[in-house]
């Protein structure tokens, strides 16, 4: 019978994605309500020595797959080894965070296991022994509360939601058996961006632009650079060129939930808002005062960013030192 | 070169969306049904790579006859041909039974690549497109913002956090589309016209054999128990001041003192 936690982490090049330590947290959380034990997997080339990593938030076992054909992720790599384990191990639940290769991952599995899968969770409640997870649809314009049916239920979590907790637990590392099987794709490339740039689904901070800005983002930036934290921007900043796709939050762009938001000169499309009214704490600062981001916001100022968004810089960095 | 491009009908992203009555389903009457603008960009791509290297481009979707709007949508940029699974039984699927269905109508076609929209923007399951690869058993590459058609085989780049990598897989297989990929074209008034005239085949799931067992809202695996709209905020706190420069100071002042955010 189908029974205990299964965590499906991330690495890249060795180093664990923030979001494999929420994932294993919330994971020991629903392993303890369940009574249940909680086992996490490791996936890579040569990354046995990271499972010690993993031991603080308390999972009961650690597996490692450890294969140099898992050097990068491929679908179809990734999909055999972990459906192979997850056959061995039969848990009852696997969770993985929602990243965007935890997607892809999540949801190959979730068809070659024939299983539920309820994509990027805001919340997970345990109610009598069963899941009950809160999921944004309509990008965040409605919140479902879903039940996974089935002996298998497959959870994804969105990144920056969940607690990351430590807890001291006997763990017991294990080599597991890796069959990487047949193998359709190869990763070519890989290019990643130089310097310290944040990753938006992954930022404490984020601070936007939008048609206010009127296309300089240098007041953002350095806002933004003050803070420690990502520049975001509208789909009308984005669709004017001013800023990349990649940095596109909103319903169409990237859905990222940071401790604080600060939306500069964006009025506040439903769209726009879609994307980020899962934030923690929002400002706004818009000339309009009657723009619907102030709807949204925990603070505003009403006036010319290109005044208040430097001005404001220099304060966080007295601040920050 | 066969290309099968996955489309579904979604509320446009300015709808305001309501909860029905039941609690568990969203009021569909006011709502601008339109073309998930994912699956605009998954056309595209399929048309240029059709223009390049010739072949036809099949539309597939499945939804209420609302739903053929979408599909005639796609025939008007230049598809060739549409298939329209429409039927009540498979109406209220979820994200695993969908694909069942679109891989059973795809497996009709002798096709060489298939793209769909990363997502729909309405359930955001980011699930179909995968399901689909694997039960044709061919392999994906999600976020797609390049293509390349080669002898035989497609190479992507695709988009991950902080950066890209790039795909090599053997055709057939499957990609997603993200934004950057292209610009979508829109319909002409010729093309809207001569998509009337373009075949557009209508199939059930038991035209498809697809068990009706696994499909429609009674057998989804993933149960909606409620729908609930996002906690309310507080009513915003206006910071004044009698310049740009005291209202920052302000506004730093209360993130750090008494939100604590900083």
């Amino acid at each position: 019978m189908a029974q205990g936690v299964f965590v499906i982490t991330e690495q890249r090049d060795g180093v664990f994605r923030k979001l494999s330590f929420e994932a294993v947290s919330e994971g020991r959380r629903i392993a303890d309500g369940m009574g249940a034990d909680l086992t996490a997997v490791v996936v890579g080339s040569g990354i046995e020595g990271m499972a010690g990593e993993l031991e603080k938030y308390g999972p009961d076992k650690i597996l490692t797959a450890d294969d140099p054909a898992l050097a990068e992720y491929t679908t179809d790599a990734y999909t055999n080894v972990i459906a192979g384990l997850i056959q061995s191990v039969d848990p009852a639940v696997i969770l993985i965070g929602a990243s965007v290769q935890g997607k892809d991952q999540s949801a190959r599995l979730a068809a070659r296991l024939d299983a539920g899968l309820a994509m990027d969770c805001t919340a997970i409640k345990l109610d009598n022994g069963r899941l009950i997870c809160t999921r944004p649809m309509f990008g965040g314009k409605i919140f479902a509360d879903v039940e996974i049916e089935g002996s298998l239920q497959i959870i994804a979590i969105r990144p920056n939601v969940m607690d990351i907790v430590e807890t001291a637990k006997d763990c017991v590392v294990e080599k597991a058996s890796v069959n990487v099987g047949e193998v359709k794709t190869a990763v070519v490339e890989k290019s990643l961006d130089t310097g310290d740039k944040i990753e938006l689904t992954e930022a404490d901070i984020i601070v936007s632009g939008g048609r206010g800005t009127a296309g300089d983002f240098g007041a953002i930036e350095q806002l933004a650079a003050a803070f420690g934290g990502a520049v975001g921007a509208s789909r009308s900043a984005v669709d004017e060129g001013w800023r990349p796709h990649s940095d596109q939050v909103g319903q169409t762009g990237k859905v990222v939930s940071p401790v604080l938001y600060v939306a500069c000169g964006i009025s506040g499309a439903i769209q726009h808002l879609a994307g980020m009214s899962t934030s923690k704490f929002i400002v706004a600062i818009n000339k309009d005062p009657e723009a619907p981001i102030f709807s949204k916001a925990d603070l505003g100022i009403v006036g010319n960013l290109a005044e208040v968004v430097p001005a404001m810089a220099e304060e966080v960095k007295k601040i920050r030192g | 070169m066969e290309i099968v491009v996955l489309v579904k009908q979604v509320p446009d992203t300015e709808s305001l969306i309501e909860i029905e009555g039941d609690g568990v389903s969203i009021k569909k009457q006011d709502i601008k049904w339109v073309m998930n603008p994912y699956d605009e960009i998954a056309v595209e791509e399929a048309l240029q790579i059709r223009d390049a290297q010739g072949g036809a481009v099949t539309v597939v979707s499945m939804g209420p006859q609302k739903a053929v709007e979408t599909i005639r949508t796609a025939l008007a940029m230049g598809a060739d041909k549409g298939i329209h699974i429409n039927d009540p039984a498979a109406e209220g699927s979820d994200a695993l039974a969908t694909a069942k269905i679109l891989a059973a109508a795809v497996k009709e076609i002798s096709c060489d690549l298939i793209i769909a929209g990363h997502r729909a923007v309405d359930e955001d399951n980011y699930q179909v497109a995968a399901g689909v690869a694997e039960f044709l058993d061919i392999p994906q590459i999600s976020m797609v913002i390049k293509a390349e058609v080669l002898d035989g085989k497609i190479k992507c780049h695709r988009t991950i956090e902080g950066g890209t990598v790039v795909v090599e897989a053997a055709l057939p297989a499957l990609f997603t589309t993200q934004r950057g990929l292209n610009e979508p074209r829109y319909a002409s008034l010729p093309g809207i016209m001569k998509a009337k005239k373009k075949p557009v085949e209508v199939k059930t799931v038991a035209d498809l054999g697809v068990d009706s067992a696994v499909v429609g809202a009674a057998n989804r695996k993933v149960k909606i128990k409620a729908l609930n709209f996002p906690p309310e905020r507080q009513a915003v706190k206006i910071i004044e001041g009698e310049s740009a420069v005291a209202k920052a100071a302000e506004l730093v002042r209360v993130l750090h003192e008494e939100s604590k955010i900083i």
